[in-house]
C-alpha cells in the first residue's frame, strides 16, 4: 500500500499578470523617465513572469516629490479616523483578493502556496486591520504624534508583501506618505499592491511604488527629499544605509540578518518541538530572517531529537510551489542559491557532518534539499553566519547556562526560540537571552501586535505592535 | 512481548506513575497547530479514489442503541457485507460493531468474512466491578465477537489509580483470549493530550491490540489532534518495541473529507505500514453513506443523493 498525492494544483487563472510594468506614482502607473527594464522569473520553474522597470534618478525624485505634495496637501492634514477609513479599505481589498496575491506571491518568489495562502496573505491584511485601529489613537502610543514626513521604504524579497505591509500600514496610520521600492526579485505583488491603493481610492502620492535594484534603493535613501528611511534585508547593505543616512536628519530603522537559536531542553515536548525545529528553519525554504537557524538541544536528548527530526524531514515535500501540498518551495535565486551551497560547503571542509533529507529535486528551477549540521561548533561559518537558506546547525548543551551563552555567542540578536514544559525556565531563559522575539514553545509566529525587531547586527527599531508606532513618529521634546 | 519495557514499569502504582509522568509531554497549541496543517493536504483523483476503498474497508460498522433488535443488527451486517448493492467493486467494511448480546447474530450474518466488533466492560461508563466486566467480556467472546471494545476505567484513571487501570485491561485481555482488544479511553473524559498520551502507553503496556478515542456517546468524541496524539504513540512503541499497535477514532467522523484527513494524518504520522484495516478503523455509522456517495460521484462524474445509498 503507497499513499501518494495526486498532483494538486492551486489555478493561475486568477492572475492576470501583464507583459510590463513601469512605476507607480502619484497614484498612477507611468512610464520610466530615465530607468531601464529588466525581467522577474518564477524560480520554480526558470520562466519569465514580466518585464518591470528599474526606477532612474529622475524617477526617484518624481516619486518622492509626489509623496511630499500628498503629504502636505492630504495626507498629514487628513484626520486619522478619515485615515483609519483607507487602510480598513485596503485590508478588505486584501482579503478580497487574497488568492490572486497568494498565487503572485508563490509564482514570483517560489515559496509553497499553503504558506502564501495560510501565512502570508492573511498575516498582510492582519497589518493593516491592525494599523487602522492605531490612526486615531496615535497621541495615545506615547511617542508623540508628529510623523516624519515622506517615508523611503526597501523591503526584501522573503516575504514580500508582508514586509510591504509591515512597512507601509504603521508609515500610513502615523500619517506619512511612502516611496518604497520592493525586492528586485519579487516585485509583482508591490505592483499589485499599488492597483489596491487604487482601488481604494487612496489620495495620489501617499504610497508610490518604484521597483528596481540596489542602485534606486541607494537613490531612494540619498534622496534629500526622504524624512525617513526603513530598510529590511542583508546585515551588509544595512550597513552601508546606516553609512549613507549618518549626519543627515533621517530617521533610520533597520531590520537585518539573524542566526537564532532554537533551544530544546530534556522536558520539552519532543513532537512538538520537532514541529518547531522543522516550522522554525525549513518554513520558507529558511528565507526568513529570524529563522531558527541553530538547533541547540540538550545533550540527554540529542539523539532522541535528531532521530525524530530526520524521520520527520523525510515526509518533507518539496516540489512546484503551486501544489496545495508542498511544503518546500524553490530557492528564490541562482545567487541565493550559490551561496547557501558555498556555507555549506565550508560546513563540510570545517568538518561537521552534513545529512541532507532524501527528496528528488525537480529538473528546472532552483532548489535546495532540506539539510541538517551536526557536529558544529561555535567556530564553524555555519554557526556564525546567515545562511538565509534550509540548512540547520545542530549544536548541543548541558545546563541552562551554557544554552544562554551559547545563543547569545553570535553577532545577530534577532530571535530566539525556548522548548521546555517548565514555565519558570522559560522566564529564565527570555531574561538572559538577546534577542529581540523570543518564542517558547513555538516558533516563527507573527502578530500584528507583537513587536519584531533585533539587537546587535539585526538592527534596530521595531516594527508592530504599540512599539512599532515608533519608527514612524518622531519623537521630539518640545 | 513487551520485554523491554514491562520490567518493572507495572510493579506497582508508583512506578507505573513514573514511567506514564515521564514521558515527554504534549503541547496543546502545537498539536492542534501540526493537526490544522495535516488537514489543509489536498487529495485528489487517483488518490482520492484510494482512499475512499481504503477507508471503507476501514470502517467499524456500528450499532450501540438500546433500541437494537436482531433484525436491526442483521440490516447491518448486510450492509456491512455489501456497502453499495449497485458496485460489486465496492470492499466491504472492516467490521460490525455491536452490544455483547447481538454478537451471535452478527457472526450468523457475516459469517468471517469481516470481525464482529463486541463492546464490553459495561460500556460505555465502565462503572461496574471488575468480575461484571470480565463476565460481559466473555460473553460477547463466547457470542462470536473476535474483537472486544473495552472502556477503561476513567475515574480510576484520573484519580492516579493507573495500576488499577493497567490490571483491568490485562485481566480483561486476559478474558478475550484469542479476540482482538481494542481499549478505549473516552478522550472526551480525560480532557488533556498529556492524559492522552499516557492512557495509550498505559494501555499499550497492559496488551492492547488497538487504542480507541471514544465511546461516541460523550462529546467531544474523536478529534484530529486527539489521534494525532494516539498515533504518534504507537509510532514511539513501534520503535521502542517493534509492535505495531492500532488506533480507532470513533464518533463524530461523519464525511468523507473527514476521513481522508485522518488517513493522511496516518500516512505522515506512522507511515504507510498503518494504512491497512489491521491498524487503523473508523468506529462509525453515517461515515459510510457519505464515502458510497462520494465513491459514485467519482465512478460516474455527478453527484447522486441519499436515495442511492441504503440506510441500514
Amino acid at each position: 500500500m503507497t499513499f501518494d498525492y495526486a498532483p494538486a494544483p492551486e489555478s493561475r487563472a486568477v492572475v492576470d499578470i501583464a507583459p510590463h510594468y513601469g512605476l507607480f506614482i502619484d497614484g498612477d502607473f507611468v512610464e520610466s523617465i530615465d530607468g531601464t527594464t529588466f525581467k522577474t522569473i518564477n524560480p520554480a520553474t526558470e520562466e519569465v513572469l514580466t518585464e518591470v522597470t528599474e526606477a532612474g534618478a529622475a524617477d526617484v525624485e518624481r516619486a518622492v516629490k509626489a509623496a511630499r505634495t500628498a503629504y502636505k496637501q492630504t495626507w498629514s492634514k487628513m484626520p486619522g479616523r478619515e485615515r483609519a477609513k483607507y487602510l480598513y479599505r485596503i485590508a478588505r481589498i486584501i482579503q478580497e483578493r487574497s488568492r490572486e496575491l497568494a498565487v503572485l506571491e508563490t509564482l514570483d518568489n517560489g515559496k509553497p502556496i499553503r504558506e502564501s495562502r495560510d501565512v502570508d496573505i492573511p498575516l498582510v491584511a492582519a497589518h493593516f486591520f491592525y494599523h487602522a485601529g492605531w490612526a486615531d489613537k496615535i497621541a495615545y502610543a506615547g511617542y508623540g504624534d508628529k510623523p516624519y514626513g515622506v517615508a523611503g521604504q526597501i523591503s526584501p524579497w522573503n516575504f514580500p508583501l508582508l514586509m510591504l505591509a509591515w512597512k507601509v500600514a504603521p508609515a500610513l496610520a502615523c500619517g506619512n506618505t511612502v516611496v518604497l521600492k520592493p525586492a528586485e526579485t519579487t516585485p509583482l505583488t508591490a505592483l499589485a499592491f499599488a492597483d489596491i491603493c487604487r482601488q481604494a481610492d487612496l489620495p495620489p502620492g501617499v504610497v508610490n511604488i518604484l521597483t528596481g535594484a540596489g542602485q534606486t534603493g541607494r537613490l531612494i535613501v540619498e534622496s534629500p527629499g526622504i524624512d525617513k528611511v526603513a530598510f529590511t534585508g542583508s546585515t551588509e547593505v544595512g550597513r552601508q544605509i546606516q553609512r549613507a543616512v549618518a549626519g543627515t536628519r533621517k530617521g533610520l530603522t533597520l531590520e537585518l540578518g539573524g542566526k537564532a537559536a532554537n533551544i530544546v531542553f530534556d522536558d520539552a515536548p519532543i513532537d512538538e518541538a520537532i514541529e518547531g525545529i522543522v516550522n522554525g528553519i525549513f518554513f520558507n525554504q529558511g528565507h526568513v530572517c529570524c529563522a531558527g537557524s541553530r538547533l541547540l538541544v540538550q545533550e540527554s536528548v540529542q539523539d532522541e531529537v535528531l532521530d525524530a527530526l530526520k524521520r520527520r524531514l523525510a515526509t518533507l515535500r518539496l516540489g512546484d510551489p503551486m501544489d496545495k501540498n508542498t511544503d518546500i518551495g524553490a530557492i528564490n535565486s541562482p545567487e541565493q542559491r550559490a551561496r547557501i551551497d558555498d556555507l555549506v560547503k565550508s560546513g563540510e571542509g570545517e568538518g561537521a557532518d552534513r545529512w541532507s533529507a532524501p527528496c528528488a529535486l525537480p529538473d528546472r528551477g532552483w532548489w535546495y534539499p532540506p539539510t541538517v549540521f551536526t557536529g558544529v561548533t561555535q567556530a564553524h561559518r555555519i554557526a556564525r553566519e546567515e545562511i538565509f537558506g534550509p540548512v540547520l546547525s545542530v549544536l548541543t548543551f548541558r545546563t541552562p547556562d551554557e544554552a544562554v551563552e551559547k545563543a547569545n555567542n553570535t553577532p545577530f540578536g534577532l530571535s530566539a526560540g525556548i522548548w521546555t514544559d517548565k514555565g519558570s525556565r522559560i522566564l529564565w531563559m527570555a531574561s538572559r537571552l538577546r534577542a529581540g522575539v523570543i518564542w517558547a514553545n513555538t516558533f516563527n509566529r507573527f502578530d500584528p501586535a507583537s513587536p519584531f525587531g533585533g539587537y546587535k547586527e539585526s538592527g534596530f527599531g521595531r516594527e508592530g505592535g504599540r512599539q512599532g508606532l515608533a519608527a514612524y513618529v518622531k519623537q521630539e521634546v518640545v | 512481548m513487551t520485554t523491554l519495557l514491562d520490567d518493572g514499569i507495572a510493579t506497582s502504582n508508583a512506578t507505573l506513575r513514573r514511567y506514564l509522568h515521564g514521558l515527554p509531554g504534549v503541547d496543546q497549541v502545537g498539536a492542534e497547530g501540526r493537526a490544522a496543517m495535516l488537514a489543509t493536504r489536498s487529495i485528489k483523483a487517483a488518490s482520492k479514489e484510494r482512499a475512499i476503498d481504503l477507508a471503507i474497508s476501514m470502517v467499524d460498522l456500528t450499532t450501540l442503541e438500546g433500541m437494537d433488535t436482531p433484525g436491526k443488527v442483521r440490516a447491518l451486517c448486510a450492509k456491512a457485507l455489501r456497502p453499495d448493492p449497485t458496485d460489486p467493486t465496492t470492499p466491504h467494511v472492516a467490521a460490525v460493531c455491536v452490544y455483547g448480546d447481538m454478537a451471535a447474530i452478527a457472526r450468523d450474518a457475516v459469517g468471517d468474512i469481516v470481525h464482529v466488533a463486541a463492546v464490553a466492560t459495561a460500556f460505555p461508563s465502565g462503572r461496574a466491578s471488575l468480575a461484571v466486566k470480565l463476565a460481559d467480556t466473555r460473553d460477547a467472546v463466547a457470542n462470536g465477537a473476535d474483537e472486544i471494545d473495552m472502556v477503561i476505567d476513567r475515574g480510576a484513571f484520573l484519580a492516579g489509580r493507573y495500576l488499577d487501570v493497567f490490571d483491568e485491561i490485562v485481566a480483561v485481555k486476559e478474558a478475550c483470549g484469542t479476540a482482538h482488544l481494542k481499549v478505549i479511553f473516552e478522550t472526551g473524559e480525560l480532557r488533556t493530550y498529556d492524559n492522552v498520551r499516557r492512557a495509550s502507553f498505559l494501555a499499550m503496556l497492559a496488551g492492547a491490540d488497538f487504542i480507541k478515542t471514544s465511546t461516541g456517546k460523550v462529546s467531544p468524541a474523536a478529534t484530529l489532534p486527539v489521534t494525532l496524539v494516539m498515533l504518534e504513540a504507537v509510532r514511539d512503541w513501534h520503535r521502542q518495541t517493534g509492535q505495531r499497535i492500532g488506533v480507532k477514532p470513533a464518533g463524530g467522523i461523519r464525511t468523507s473529507k473527514d476521513a481522508i484527513r485522518y488517513l493522511v494524518m496516518v500516512n505522515e504520522v506512522c507511515g504507510v505500514a498503518w494504512l491497512t484495516p489491521d491498524l487503523f478503523r473508523f468506529g462509525a455509522s453515517t461515515l459510510l453513506n457519505d464515502l458510497l456517495l462520494q465513491r459514485q460521484r467519482m465512478r460516474t462524474g455527478h453527484y447522486s443523493g441519499p436515495d442511492y445509498v441504503t440506510i441500514d
